[in-house]
């Protein structure tokens, strides 16, 4: 791709410009969100879940503005070829974001219903665990947006499979503290609630991964499995 | 590049093979290999002065008609060499019409503009001359507006009417293939759908080139698109993927409207 500043028009430039911005920073948005449902769920802290819950509504803003923008540019710019592809995943990827907002609201959810429950000793370490590795997943999905980084974006989309292991030895360690204790189990299906939120955070940032290499290389790598990107892709096998 | 885009069921209808092209020293065309699809739309777009026009008036050797112009190489139509001195040119400009950028209706009424082309080439009876003009006129999309006014002069009519009706003159001597130049450019936006749209009709009988300098138009008519640079071909494909993914540097600039 080439950098933006060499088109003729410089409105044009601005507004393509304008819109990888405010993608980016409704990822930044988002990511902050991420962050603080786990700490609101690990330190039982109600009034930070409240403010993820009211925060939601600007990532919806966000969305319905962007897309706004880009259904302008489609109409008056008749965008071709890279820019096309560029607006193409921007609409995409804010969709995705959104969803990702959701789930942050969905886990701050239940980080206010086990604010009043007992704790366990470990303190939620594995939704630490695994809220970490999504979230930094989200976070490099973005950074690889705007540096258009195929690399990373491959990458990244190969830490999901982690991901997805690391949830389920969190599922079949809830099943083991349901059988052990049935008393402990409406607090731990809210656990796994959680687990589940992130887990869907982590193939939401995959999808965002597949949007940049289209936007990059043209290529819609959707339902593709991770060998066959590498091998168009990068051309490895 | 010279070959057409994997696709099914399309046969060339024109092959063009190692086609020089030069206004007197000038070399205006280098090396183009191309093939043209039967019963398709293939664009030329590029920047002025690439040599698409130069390319689109090589098909029907339009360029005879001025001194110090030659081509070198071969285009085939339909298996012969139309650049070979033995081509009897009024016999190619029947099988190979062409529409310019301004409608040139000749100063005769709107049935003598296309029975006057019809004429040269063939000698038809009064009911089969009617029968003539008015499939003409129906095919150019043109019969339901002047079917009652068919004595008037062609300057009477419309703009857009006007190049609805040079491509009823062109298609009337019942051409195989149909040159367009910038056929849409003078009009105004609803005149221009309704030739796209009759471009659309046009190729389930004709083989149809266009060159033009709106994008969208060609992105919206053609099924393969060749983008021209400083008289070279630089990239030719499905007009798809020409619009979203060309795989040239060149291409992307020049339908992104970035710098060469």
């Amino acid at each position: 791709m080439e950098p933006i500043h060499t088109h003729i028009s410089r409105q044009f430039n601005a507004e393509l410009e304008d819109i990888r911005t405010r993608v980016l920073q409704m990822g930044g948005l988002v990511e902050e969100q991420i962050g603080r449902a786990i700490s609101a769920l690990v330190q039982g802290d109600t009034t930070m879940a409240d403010a993820v819950a009211t925060e939601d509504y600007k990532v919806n803003r966000m969305e319905v503005n962007i897309d706004e923008e880009c259904s302008q540019i489609i109409a008056r710019r008749q965008p071709a070829a890279g820019d096309l592809r560029l607006v193409v995943a921007v609409i995409k990827t804010i969709t995705d974001l959104e969803r990702i907002g959701d789930e942050a609201e969905k886990i701050a959810r239940m980080a206010t219903r086990l604010a009043t429950e007992e704790r366990p000793k470990n303190n939620y370490m594995e939704i630490q665990a695994l809220g970490n590795h999504v979230r930094l997943m989200v976070h490099d999905a973005l950074d690889a947006f705007a540096r258009l980084d195929i690399e990373a974006a491959i990458r990244i989309a190969r830490e999901d499979e982690r991901v997805d292991s690391e949830y389920e030895g969190v599922m079949r360690q809830m099943i083991t503290y349901m059988m052990e204790d049935p008393r402990t189990i409406s607090r731990t299906l809210n656990v796994v609630w959680a687990a589940r939120a992130l887990e869907r955070i982590g193939d939401h940032a995959c999808n965002i991964c597949e949007y940049i290499i289209y936007l990059v290389k043209g290529k819609d790598v959707r339902h593709t499995s991770l060998e066959q990107i590498e091998k168009e892709i990068l051309g490895r096998s | 590049m010279s070959n057409l885009p994997a696709s099914n069921n399309v046969t060339s209808k024109l092959q063009v093979r190692d086609l020089n092209f030069y206004y007197g020293k000038f070399h205006a065309l280098k090396n183009i290999q191309l093939d043209v699809a039967s019963h398709r739309v293939t664009a030329f777009i590029g920047p002025s002065g690439c040599g698409k026009s130069t390319l689109l008036r090589a098909f029907n050797r339009m360029y005879e008609l001025y001194p110090g112009q030659h081509a070198t190489g071969e285009i085939i139509l339909d298996g012969e060499n139309i650049l070979s001195p033995r081509t009897d040119l009024f016999r190619l400009r029947a099988r190979v019409g062409m529409v310019f950028q301004k409608p040139t209706p000749f100063p005769m009424s709107i049935y003598e503009n296309i029975a006057f082309g019809v004429r040269l080439y063939e000698k038809l009876g009064k009911s089969a001359m009617d029968e003539r003009v008015e499939s003409a006129l129906q095919q150019a999309a043109l019969w339901g507006e002047v079917k009652d006014k068919l004595r008037q002069s062609g300057m009477s009519l419309s703009g857009g009417q006007q190049q609805r009706l040079c491509i009823a003159r062109a298609i009337a001597v019942s051409p195989e293939v149909v040159l367009l130049d910038e056929p849409a450019s003078a009009l105004d936006p609803i005149s221009t759908l309704k030739i796209e749209e009759l471009i659309y009709e046009l190729k389930k009988n004709y083989t149809l080139v266009i060159v033009t300098h709106n994008m969208q138009q060609a992105a919206r008519v053609s099924d393969y698109t060749a983008f021209m640079y400083l008289g070279e071909l630089v990239e030719f494909g499905n007009t798809n993927q020409i619009f979203t993914n060309p795989s040239k540097k060149q291409t992307e600039d020049y339908i992104t409207g970035r710098y060469g």
